[in-house]
């Protein structure tokens, strides 16, 4: 058991003493196409560091669309992307831990990617919009992350009715789709603010107990905490800031006004969080979960 | 002494909003530490006719005259608009909106410009909305795209005293409509702050380095958005930004934005 952190000055509140864990976030790197690729990486742990972000659970998508699409990475860039991340985890091990993200339309890469990334310390997949939630290429996937413990950080668009150019999106009703045929695994819905209509999302997976919403996204619409409080209750949220991080101190604030009382704030910062990633993943946050089946223990990568 | 720029009273057809109304307005107010709100009336952005819109806002922010400012619609393409200015600037209005996208008036329309002209000689700013929603989760009845620079451009162009305040903007058009002006130009528009992204990518604190802090004006959106936001991206700017004071909108009426 780890020591539980002080949590940083501009938390919310209800958090008082409890630890904050951003399950939702992202890092660049040098291979990305952006000359500034440090700034935002400094920005992130600058932000965190005052919001009171304890550890940083984060993916890089590839090259973020320098040498291939965002949401459909190559598998050198796959590779690539998740190297950064463990490479930054290694610098970082009391305040990052990593997703290894995959593209499942290259089934026997992304399965090589889990093991290998497992086996150097990520705690969670992150699966973009490569492919729609509920395609049968994503079932090996999910098998994967049932054996490592994984819990599956799943890109969403709340509500699809159309396509989008560069994402083959999902909605909650493919990821529930999806979360049904794998019941044993932990599915986190990505960003209810992330855009589209959440009110639509909260329908979909409302009666489906393994799917976690994370409430990162730009959107601050007034009503939607509410609305996601009552739809899966303080068990089932997950915070996260994923690339606005303004947005996500706002909600720890709105978080206590809504007051729904400290024991349910703490589940949304911190204790479900622990309760679905691998037990020990979580630098100074007491996990519960079941260990990993990584070969490296997952608190010194 | 800070002033919300960017408030409604009043629902919003596309989705519900929770207790629009000028008492939860004024909690919120109390609750942020924010002592005053310029307040429009969110149905009339909506209304083919705004003017019903106009005598609920005044009617309903009566009871709280020194926190809640009205700031009432005027539709320019609508007969006799002169009138509708001259009598809502005579009941008090601080600044006058428009909703150009909402109203199907085209960057260029000649109406637009003589509205904002017509605010100008009275002293008044002319408040744009870029957007009360992301485009991502917008109604397949809402048409409306967001406002263009070109429209925001244009209207700073129309005359030396016309003022502009942009809500609900972000970056790009931030910086499409600064770049494309002159200085004098530039001088006239000020932004609220409701839409600016924060960190990691900084999009505020780059703007505040790059336009200046004086364009800048606290707003939130409220009801529509968490009036939360605007105070936690201030607070997690970068330490030599932290303390920079930006504008604050109430001292627009009366000249330039003071420090706040």
């Amino acid at each position: 058991m780890t020591e539980t952190p002080t949590r940083g000055p501009l938390a919310g509140r209800g958090g008082e003493g409890s630890p904050l864990v951003d399950v939702h976030a992202h890092f660049l790197h040098a291979r990305c196409g952006r000359r500034d690729w440090e700034a935002p990486n400094r920005a992130r742990f600058r932000a965190g560091d005052r919001i009171g972000v304890i550890v940083h659970i984060a993916s890089i998508l590839g090259t973020w669309g320098h040498t291939s699409p965002t949401y459909f990475p190559s598998p050198r860039d796959v590779s690539l992307g998740n190297d950064e991340m463990l490479a930054l985890q290694a610098r970082e091990p009391a305040r990052v831990r990593s997703y290894v993200t995959v593209n499942p339309n290259d089934t026997t890469h992304a399965l090589d990617e889990i093991a290998r990334c497992a086996e150097r310390g990520a705690v969670g997949i992150k699966l973009a919009a490569s492919r729609r939630a509920d395609s049968p290429l994503l079932d090996p996937i999910a098998a994967a992350a049932e054996r490592h413990h994984f819990p599956v950080l799943h890109h969403i668009w709340q509500h699809r009715t159309r396509d989008w150019p560069g994402q083959d999106i999902s909605d909650g009703v493919d990821l529930g789709r999806l979360a049904r045929r794998h019941p044993r695994v932990s599915f986190i819905l990505a960003h209810i603010g992330g855009g589209g209509d959440y009110r639509h999302t909260f329908a979909a997976v409302e009666d489906i107990d393994n799917v976690y919403l994370d409430l990162s996204g730009s959107g601050v619409d007034r009503g939607m905490l509410d609305d996601a409080l009552a739809a899966v209750g303080t068990h089932r949220l997950v915070w996260g800031s994923d690339i606005t991080m303004e947005t996500g101190l706002a909600k720890l604030r709105a978080l206590d006004v809504i007051d729904p009382g400290a024991d349910a704030i703490a589940d949304i910062r911190w204790r479900t969080a622990a309760r679905i990633f691998p037990a020990g993943a979580l630098p100074n946050v007491p996990t519960a979960g079941v260990p990993a089946d990584t070969g490296t223990a997952v608190g010194t990568p | 002494m800070t002033t919300d720029a960017n408030t409604f009273i009043g629902g919003y057809p596309f989705r519900h909003v929770p207790h629009p109304d000028p008492e939860a307005l004024v909690h919120v107010l109390d609750r942020e530490e924010i002592h005053r709100a310029w307040v429009g009336h969110l149905p009339s952005a909506f209304y083919r006719d705004p003017g019903e819109g106009n005598a609920v806002l005044f009617a309903s922010l009566a009871p709280w005259r020194d926190r809640l400012f009205a700031v009432p619609s005027v539709r320019p393409d609508w007969p006799r608009w002169e009138h509708t200015l001259r009598s809502v600037v005579g009941r008090g209005a601080v600044a006058i909106r428009a909703y150009p996208a909402q109203w199907g008036l085209a960057p260029n329309h000649a109406a637009l410009a003589e509205l904002a002209n017509a605010c100008g000689e009275a002293g008044l700013p002319l408040v744009l909305t870029t957007r009360f929603e992301d485009t991502r989760q917008r109604h397949w009845m809402d048409g409306a795209a967001d406002l263009s620079g070109a429209t925001v451009r244009a209207l700073v162009r129309a005359g030396t005293r016309a003022r502009l305040v942009v809500t609900a903007a972000g970056r790009a058009l931030i910086e499409e409509v600064h770049w494309g002006l002159t200085p004098e130009e530039r001088a006239r528009v000020w932004w609220d702050i409701s839409w600016l992204w924060g960190p990691p990518e900084d999009d505020f604190a780059h703007l505040l380095r790059t336009i200046g802090a004086r364009h800048f004006v606290y707003g939130s959106g409220w009801p529509l958005r968490l009036a939360q936001t605007p105070r936690a991206n201030l607070e997690l700017l970068p330490d030599e930004l932290r303390s920079t004071p930006i504008g604050d909108v109430s001292s627009l009426a009366g000249g330039d934005v003071a420090r706040t």
